[in-house]
């Protein structure tokens, strides 16, 4: 199959959560959102309570893929930046070492100017912890630390997610 | 493409519904919404023209439940099926895990049906997949049609590696879960096996 499966594991979790904990606060952003190009959430901090975070991540994935193709017609390899002005709420959407996508939501207390500074530099931090992630997913399944807990799912296992 | 999430305990998995245009694959997938426990579903969106028509995918995730310790969850997707969204169904593939075929059985449709399957074998190819070797099965839907074909004639001319294959009337709900629920359990022994 193509690619590998993409593993997070607590370890590039908590170092991804702390660098857009601290971009959400650089940025005063509401939201700041972390997605697999695929349209899985990696993470989120922030006002997310409002926010269902699932379509979120799906929608972001599919307006990137969409936006990489336009860009291809025309010639550009990419427009790494989108962004959406609403009337209180704006998106920032930047794409993080060509494989994860990174959502800013904020307001007026903030600005597009400062967003795009901070994303900048926080997008360099998360690039490297994603590298690391993306060679332990890369790396063969049972060198992770315990060693795949999926290999003994039986098909009890599975049938018991469909008994009703 | 699975997403294991060991910091959240989660699985996630990606099935997409390919098909031809008017074929039924939005149908099975609000059918699934409809009858999914509230607590099990997120919201369904649907990027659809004025008329209806899928314009870029509808997504429904489904929550479940555990297995060995981690929340399993499926996203389901389908694609646009009229021919000339082709470079929207290139994207929706990606990362896919699972394949339903939803196959219109009106003998009208069946050479619809073939062109749409050599398009998912172009298209899986492009993302650098094999059909061959993802998880896939087929569904005739669309069964109670008085012009529909025998399942018999269908699974000759659509069925090339021994497939699950399942009748399906989608808008009553026939033969939508039992679709859903096999390429689930082929996606999830894919995982067994690892890599």
């Amino acid at each position: 199959m193509a690619g590998a499966d993409l593993v997070l594991h607590d370890e590039e979790y908590q170092k991804i959560r702390e660098v857009i904990t601290r971009l959400r606060g650089e940025c005063n952003a509401k939201v700041v959102f972390l997605v697999d190009k695929n349209g899985q959430q990696i993470a989120a901090e922030g006002e997310l309570e409002a926010i269902d975070t699932t379509a979120l991540a799906s929608l972001a994935a599919g307006n990137v893929a969409a936006t990489d193709s336009l860009a291809r017609l025309i010639g550009e390899k990419e427009f790494s930046i989108l962004f959406h002005e609403g009337e209180r709420d704006n998106l920032h959407i930047s794409v993080v070492g060509g494989r994860v996508i990174l959502v800013v939501i904020f307001d007026e207390r903030s600005s597009l100017g400062l967003v795009r500074l901070r994303v900048k530099k926080g997008s360099a931090e998360l690039a490297a912890i994603l590298d690391v992630m993306m060679k332990k997913s890369a790396a063969p399944r049972k060198a992770a630390a315990g060693g795949s807990p999926f290999a003994e799912i039986t098909d009890e296992d599975i049938d018991k997610l469909f008994s009703d | 493409m699975t997403f294991i999430n060991y910091a959240a305990r989660e699985i996630n998995c990606k099935i997409v519904y390919y098909g031809p245009g008017l074929g039924g694959k939005t149908t099975n997938i609000k059918f699934i919404y409809e009858k999914t426990n509230p607590n099990a579903k997120g919201k369904l969106i649907s990027l659809a023209t004025e008329t209806d028509r899928t314009l870029f995918f509808d997504f429904l995730p489904l929550d479940l439940g555990e297995i060995r310790g981690f929340r399993t969850r499926f996203h389901l997707y389908t694609v646009p099926g009229q021919v000339f969204y082709d470079a929207s169904r290139k994207l929706i593939l990606k990362g896919v895990d699972g394949v339903v075929f939803v196959a219109d059985s009106q003998a009208a449709r069946m050479e619809a049906n073939l062109e749409s399957l050599r398009n998912l074998e172009l298209n899986l190819k492009e993302q650098g997949y094999d059909l061959r070797a993802v998880p896939y099965v087929v569904q005739l839907n669309k069964r109670d049609l008085p012009t529909a074909l025998p399942v018999e004639e269908m699974k000759r001319q659509l069925v090339f590696k021994g497939e699950p294959v399942f009748e399906a009337i989608a808008a009553k709900g026939n033969g939508v879960f039992e679709t859903l629920k096999t390429i689930a359990k082929m996606v999830l022994l894919e995982l067994r096996k690892g890599r």
